[in-house]
């Protein structure tokens, strides 16, 4: 482990630049750097489980070294690949939906039982 | 087939890479995941909400098209959609850097150990002091790379060229290969069915960074001298210690600026530059193109990789969308340079014949994507153009 340099805060630098602003308040901003972090790290948690299953399939017993030096094969790589992708549509659904609805021009649903009722 | 990048542990190891720890592995996993989703998955949404609503606006507003990619940028930037996919964006971009500069600082002491090992009186790493940051390297921190390709965590250290290697592969989904050197191997492949039977005596990489696109250079002509230029000695530090653990015996570290070549007229064989292009100014890269013509034999080649050019050709949305970097992720040239004619400032510079190839990065595809079956992510995907010309013989 490093001891000279704090890493934990110099790993944290931001970039010399002006940031832009996305959002019209900077809270959101924050908001939705922090709620992106938080979906990688249960993305690695997931991952750390997958890897904890996988050795128990495999021995039975495991030690926190086992789980540290693991490295997937090509199948299995794959395999959480796809768990990625998964985990990642289900937490960006939002956003792939609203794509989605930007294809086509729908009247609101409320206009839409207008409609009905006097169908 | 679903398709998902490799594993972070695939991308291989070689004496200067970071250990990753099982979460640091699964972070950049995410990360490739992530960006995937941001290109090939919904990337498509900004062309559908520029289409259905911002161009429609805009003409409704101003009675004509939009005259450039500026204008679709400032319309595009008040769309909803388009600011959730860009906030997105720019936050994978931090998150790597982050996430990269976590597992190289925490490890620092090693990797330095290391580099020390494999620097120490070594004549094949030339460091200069007296070599300025150029000013179009210190504006920013390029590409959101906190301390840029210069900076240093403490005298002497390799944290710069570590991070921005181990964390490629995050950006690009793998899809630089194993060592992330498919736009060198790239090259090679390109000389090599351009001109079979061609050995380069002397090759010159302007901007090397890491070395990770001149060490294939170096590997498929190992009788000729190889020198990789950069005017940042953290990277250069951290990229001769790479080549050496990659046995790469042939390739010269040299800390200088190519705006002044210090090498003879008529010196090399090839000078080369693979996206370097693009980080420099508007008066930087004339020169450098200047000077690497003058220190090219007659005869020799250069080559320039780099990510499309715009064209009158190109669609004003296209261009738009490869602009993305430039302003949300701190390539304050990117889109200055992408609407320069390289084609008649090389001519200009003495090269009458200038050439343009499509290259793609050469990887091992059996574990890491095949370019040319990708969804693009404009402006970033493993696709250039090579602006090229062999140097007229002497009359």
């Amino acid at each position: 482990m490093t001891d000279e340099i704090d890493w934990i805060d110099r790993a944290g630098a931001r970039a010399k630049g002006k940031r832009p602003a996305y959002f019209d308040a900077p809270e959101q901003d924050r908001t939705l750097s922090i709620v992106l972090a938080l979906v990688a790290e249960v993305s690695a948690l997931r991952e750390r489980l997958d890897t904890v299953e996988r050795l128990l399939d495999a021995g039975g017993t495991i030690r926190r070294g086992d789980i540290e030096a693991y490295v997937p094969d090509a199948i299995t790589g794959r395999e959480r690949g796809v768990l990625v992708k998964a985990y990642i549509a289900r937490v960006m659904r939002g956003l792939t939906q609203e794509m989605e609805a930007m294809a086509t021009l729908e009247p609101s649903v409320e206009q839409i039982s207008r409609e009905l009722r006097d169908l | 087939m679903t398709d998902v990048p490799p594993p972070y542990t695939a991308v291989a190891r070689h004496g200067m890479s970071p250990t990753p720890d099982h979460d640091e592995a699964a972070r950049f996993n995410f990360l490739a995941g992530f960006n995937k989703f941001l290109s090939a998955g919904i990337g498509a949404g900004n062309a559908r909400a520029y289409e259905n609503r911002v161009l429609p606006a805009f003409k409704s507003e101003h009675k004509r098209d939009p005259a450039d990619r500026f204008e679709i940028r400032h319309a595009m930037n008040r769309d909803p959609w388009h600011r959730f996919w860009s906030a997105c964006k720019r936050n994978s971009m931090e998150m790597r850097q982050h996430n990269g500069r976590q597992m190289v600082l925490r490890q620092l002491d090693e990797l330095d150990g290391r580099a020390a090992l494999y620097n120490a009186d070594r004549e094949t790493l030339v460091l200069d002091p007296a070599v300025a940051v150029p000013r179009y390297q210190r504006a920013v921190d390029i590409h959101c790379m906190p301390g840029s390709y210069h900076g240093e965590e403490r005298l002497g250290d390799v944290s710069a060229g570590a991070n921005y290697d181990c964390g490629i592969f995050a950006t690009t989904g793998g899809g630089l290969g194993a060592l992330n050197d498919g736009g060198g191997a790239a090259l090679v492949e390109w000389a090599r069915r351009e001109r079979p039977d061609w050995q380069p005596k002397r090759i010159l990489d302007i901007g090397a960074t890491v070395g990770h696109n001149i060490v294939p250079l170096a590997l498929a002509f190992p009788d000729a001298e190889v020198i990789a230029i950069d005017t940042a000695a953290p990277v250069l530090r951290y990229g001769h210690a790479r080549a050496q653990s990659l046995g790469v015996t042939n390739l010269r570290f040299v800390q200088m600026s190519g705006e002044a070549l210090d090498f003879p007229d008529n010196s090399f064989d090839w000078v080369q530059t693979t996206m370097f292009l693009h980080e420099l100014s508007g008066t930087a890269l004339p020169r450098v193109i200047t000077e690497g013509v003058r220190v090219l034999k007659p005869g020799g080649l250069m080559l320039h990789l780099e990510q499309p050019q715009y064209s009158d050709e190109m669609p004003l949305y296209e261009q738009f969308i490869r602009d993305w970097d430039a302003f949300n992720n701190n390539e304050p040239f990117w889109s200055a340079m992408h609407g320069l004619d390289l084609k008649k400032i090389m001519r200009e510079a003495g090269l009458p014949d200038v050439f343009v190839a499509g290259v793609r990065a050469v990887v091992d595809e059996s574990v890491f994507p095949d370019q040319s079956k990708q969804v693009e992510d404009h402006g970033r995907a493993a696709v250039w153009n090579a602006y090229g010309a062999w140097k007229p013989a002497a009359a």
